[in-house]
């Protein structure tokens, strides 16, 4: 056990725990942050990425020992947002949400994207999408989602 | 604005095109991460199960010893199913738990359930079973159902024709939904309630009601939200719902059984495995007679398979009208984990060889693959393979048409057969029936549906589930469009078996077809009777009188209505590490009418990246019994990386009993895109494919000694 904080949805948060705790598990177990799902439990499909420090990261692969005086934003942080808003209006819009386990994981590797690359290509877009599994859509209207999130949302990234 | 033009506006609304898309109703909750799927519910004091599974193929059991249990923790096996211990399905030939005869490598024993994941899973190592082990059996000699029809002259048809014949093979397919399978029980006085990721909630309680030998009143089924199912949790969830509900009924406390992704790969059910042989009899260079032989391994236990099997069975002749037909096939019982439904049931595995091996007819026979297809399509009034008739208007002439033009079809074709171009491009063409076959919606699931209107708002009320198909904004954008209201008075909420009535599965792409067609029914009346305040509304499935169908001899009209599709697929192939890249695919349908363009699009998509997979990626195998991808790494689905712009079209072809015209559209975008994929690799590498999925390895073998 540790003492550990970490900046988690904008507020400092501080508590004992394992150092080697899945990121995942402190997030739900003890947060209720349900937003981050578990897929697959070793980091092949992104249903429970999140940002750390504004990069996305599989909270199920990452220990909580990697995020002590870090920032981690979840979905239910991030949805606070204005880049949110355009995002997920954006995934609306173009039918890219399905059965939505893993629209959070898509809407924060679309940020993650955007916030690196505002103008990303379709090939761009395409890999930074590519470590989140989606079994509903076939991405086509995922990727569709993101050009229209970055042309609508010009300026936000 | 005046009086007559708010009339003017409300008239052009009214007529405006269902079809026109609306954003999903369940957008914002599953986008925020609000949406409450199983493994987010939680209660006070809730424990967790994990399953104990046998360690052999094959074999009995002849002791078990379970660790001195933590206070607190329980075993629960079958000795405490105070009801039948078997799962009711279609076919009911599976245990809730074994008691003794094991038939598969991790079949379930027994739950350990308690309040500590982690205690539980060193429990589970301790646990030690002693066996007395047989051989398992893989190969297909075991047939365990054999169905068999035939056509016009049958048998006879064959004498004195050449003779062509080729031989085609599937492998498993897995869901591989994103959120595994799962549910969370508890007791509410003498009732056990089960909430679950399921597409069938009276399937759940009607299999629970028999475990628990309980009445209807105490068994509680509700859906939780679904991530993603694809028949994965058409019969699957029935097995572990009686399970965790003979635990709740025994321990008295809310239980959560979710399964890891490795268990869910390895213990539940995957698309059967194929073999199919055909036999051509030619005469005037068409296909005079065809001669079928159909095999699916069932793997442990038959379920659904028998049905699968007739699924595939009744699609023999594809899209085509072939007069002579001798047709049987076989469901075989091996000792591996048992297959079940999945999109398409029985369908991809028979489009995919029926239109390879149409296709090599026409090579054989030195014709147009195209032409050859085309002389040979069904038309309105054709007899089916089983002698039903197509009865509706068949626009696939148009639909080819529509699908060559946008993709440059005979351009690329032809300039893609030179030699060393490694590139190709494939067109399948395809239907799926719509509803269960035959009789079954009629005689078996007698659907009903209930509206209630109350004030100013309508609930619908129906067993039919939302898992990403669309269907939550699809039924209320039906209804407030029928009644000319705002959708957000129309109220749908996840099914709940002690407040809706049994609608049926959410499979067969019957949801929108027949249920929708039921509500369409109700909510003329609701339209008829507006002027009362608070009523409820309540129909039934009519079957239309022209459908007959015999079971036994596979005779009449198998389904109420087809859908019909034409995918067109384009691929490069490395000339040295043999990957296959998808760079384009189209695809034109007809699925009656689209009650919403962009769900139907959603659909089109996510099917054809399923069927893709299925065909060119998905590798899915046993080493004696035991599923050798365990997980999403081994297991590879399609990426964002993998798949490429995809382009689809509708066409209007209203079918006269589903709402608007709709017929059904989940499956169907499924089934063609092995194929048409298969065809596209055949063009790259110049040799003929007989399997799928078209792995790299494949291509090796093919460039190699395949035939040209």
């Amino acid at each position: 056990m540790a003492k550990i904080s970490f900046k988690l949805n904008d507020q400092i948060v501080e508590f004992e725990s394992d150092l080697n705790r899945r990121l995942l598990d402190v997030l739900r177990d003890d947060f209720n942050l349900t937003g981050p799902k578990e897929g697959c439990g070793e980091g092949e499909c992104g249903a429970c990425a999140v940002l750390l420090n504004h990069e996305i990261v599989n909270s199920c692969c990452t220990p909580l020992a990697n995020v002590i005086g870090q920032e981690v934003i979840t979905i239910e942080g991030f949805s606070k947002t204005k880049r949110y808003e355009v995002i997920k209006n954006a995934f609306a819009n173009t039918g890219g949400v399905q059965c939505g386990f893993c629209t959070p994981g898509m809407i924060i590797a679309t940020e993650s994207l955007l916030n690196k690359n505002p103008h990303p290509t379709d090939f761009e877009i395409r890999i930074g999408l590519s470590g989140n599994l989606c079994r509903c859509t076939g991405y086509n209207l995922i990727v569709e989602a993101v050009k229209e999130a970055f042309k609508v949302g010009e300026g936000l990234w | 604005m005046s009086n007559w033009c708010n009339q003017l506006l409300k008239e052009v609304i009214c007529l405006k095109d269902i079809s026109k898309s609306i954003n999903r109703v369940d957008n914002d909750e599953k986008a925020s991460g609000q949406a409450k799927y199983v493994a987010d519910i939680k209660y006070e004091g809730m424990l967790y199960a994990i399953t104990v599974r046998s360690s052999i193929v094959k074999g009995e059991i002849i002791n078990i010893k379970y660790p001195n249990l933590p206070e607190g923790y329980y075993v629960v096996d079958y000795k405490d199913i105070p009801g039948k211990n078997i799962v009711k399905v279609i076919f009911s030939d599976m245990p809730v738990f074994t008691e003794k005869t094991i038939s598969y490598l991790y079949e379930p024993i027994a739950l350990l359930v308690g309040p500590d994941k982690e205690v539980l899973n060193k429990l589970l190592k301790q646990v030690s079973i002693d066996y007395k082990e047989d051989e398992g059996v893989f190969d297909w000699v075991d047939s365990v159902i054999h169905y068999s029809f035939d056509k016009g002259d049958g048998k006879k048809a064959f004498s004195n024709k050449r003779i062509i014949e080729y031989t085609y093979e599937t492998s498993y397919q897995e869901q591989a939904y994103i959120e595994t399978q799962g549910f969370v029980g508890y007791p509410e006085e003498e009732k056990t309630t089960l909430i679950g990721s399921i597409q069938c909630p009276y399937y759940v309680k009607n299999a629970v009601i028999q475990a628990l030998g309980e009445t209807e009143d105490n068994v509680r089924v509700i859906q939780a939200t679904v991530g993603g199912a694809f028949g994965g949790k058409e019969e699957f969830p029935s097995l572990i719902g009686c399970q965790l509900a003979v635990a709740v009924k025994k321990i008295k406390k809310p239980i959560q059984l979710v399964y890891e992704r490795e268990e869910d790969m390895l213990v539940t059910t995957k698309r059967h495995p194929a073999k199919i042989k055909f036999k051509a009899a030619i005469k005037d260079d068409r296909i005079y007679a065809l001669g079928v032989f159909a095999g699916i391994d069932g793997g442990a236990t038959i379920g659904l398979s028998g049905v699968v099997l007739s699924r595939a069975l009744i699609a023999c002749t594809g899209v085509y009208t072939i007069d002579h037909l001798d047709v049987s096939g076989d469901v075989f019982k091996t000792n591996t984990v048992p297959n079940g439904a999945f999109r398409g049931f029985g369908a991809p595995q028979m489009f995919f060889a029926i239109e390879m091996f149409v296709e090599h007819v026409a090579l054989a026979l030195g014709k147009d693959v195209l032409e050859f297809k085309k002389a040979h399509l069904a038309k309105q009034n054709d007899f089916t393979s089983t002698m039903g008739i197509f009865r509706d208007p068949i626009l696939i002439p148009e639909m080819i048409e529509k699908a060559m033009e946008k993709s440059l079809y005979l351009e690329k074709r032809k300039e893609y057969d030179k030699p060393n171009s490694y590139k190709g491009i494939g067109m399948s063409i395809f239907f799926h029936g719509c509803g269960f076959t035959g009789s079954g919606e009629k005689n078996v699931i007698k659907a009903k549906v209930r509206l209630k209107k109350d004030g100013d708002l309508v609930y619908i009320l129906v067993a039919a589930v939302e898992m990403g198909q669309g269907i939550k904004t699809g039924f209320r954008k039906l209804v407030s469009h029928m009644l000319d209201i705002d959708i957000e008075r129309v109220i749908f909420n996840n099914p709940d078996t002690d407040f809706v009535p049994d609608s049926g599965p959410t499979v067969a792409s019957r949801t929108m077809m027949i249920v929708g067609g039921i509500i369409a029914r109700a909510t003329k009346e609701v339209k008829n009777r507006w002027q009362e305040n608070t009523f409820v509304v309540e129909k039934e499935y009519e079957q239309p009188d022209y459908i007959e169908y015999d079971e036994e001899t596979f005779k009449g009209d198998a389904y109420p209505a087809y859908s019909w599709g034409v995918n067109i697929v384009e691929v490069e192939v490395d000339k040295y590490s043999y990957q296959v890249n998808i760079k384009n695919a189209w695809s034109v349908y007809d699925v009656g009418k689209a009650i919403d363009e962009k769900i139907v699009t959603g659909q089109a998509d996510g099917g054809l990246a399923q069927g893709l997979g299925y065909g060119y990626l998905e590798v899915m195998d046993h080493r004696v019994g035991k599923i050798r991808q365990k997980n999403m790494t081994d297991y590879i689905i399609p990426t964002a990386m993998d798949m490429c712009p995809m382009k689809t079209y509708l066409f209007d072809n209203p079918y006269a009993f589903g709402p608007y015209g709709a017929k059904g559209v989940g499956e169907l975008s499924l089934i063609g895109g092995a194929p048409a994929v298969a065809m596209a690799i055949e063009q790259a590498i110049k040799r003929r494919v007989h399997k799928i999925p078209v792995t790299p390895e494949y291509i090796m073998e093919l460039i190699k000694n395949g035939e040209n």
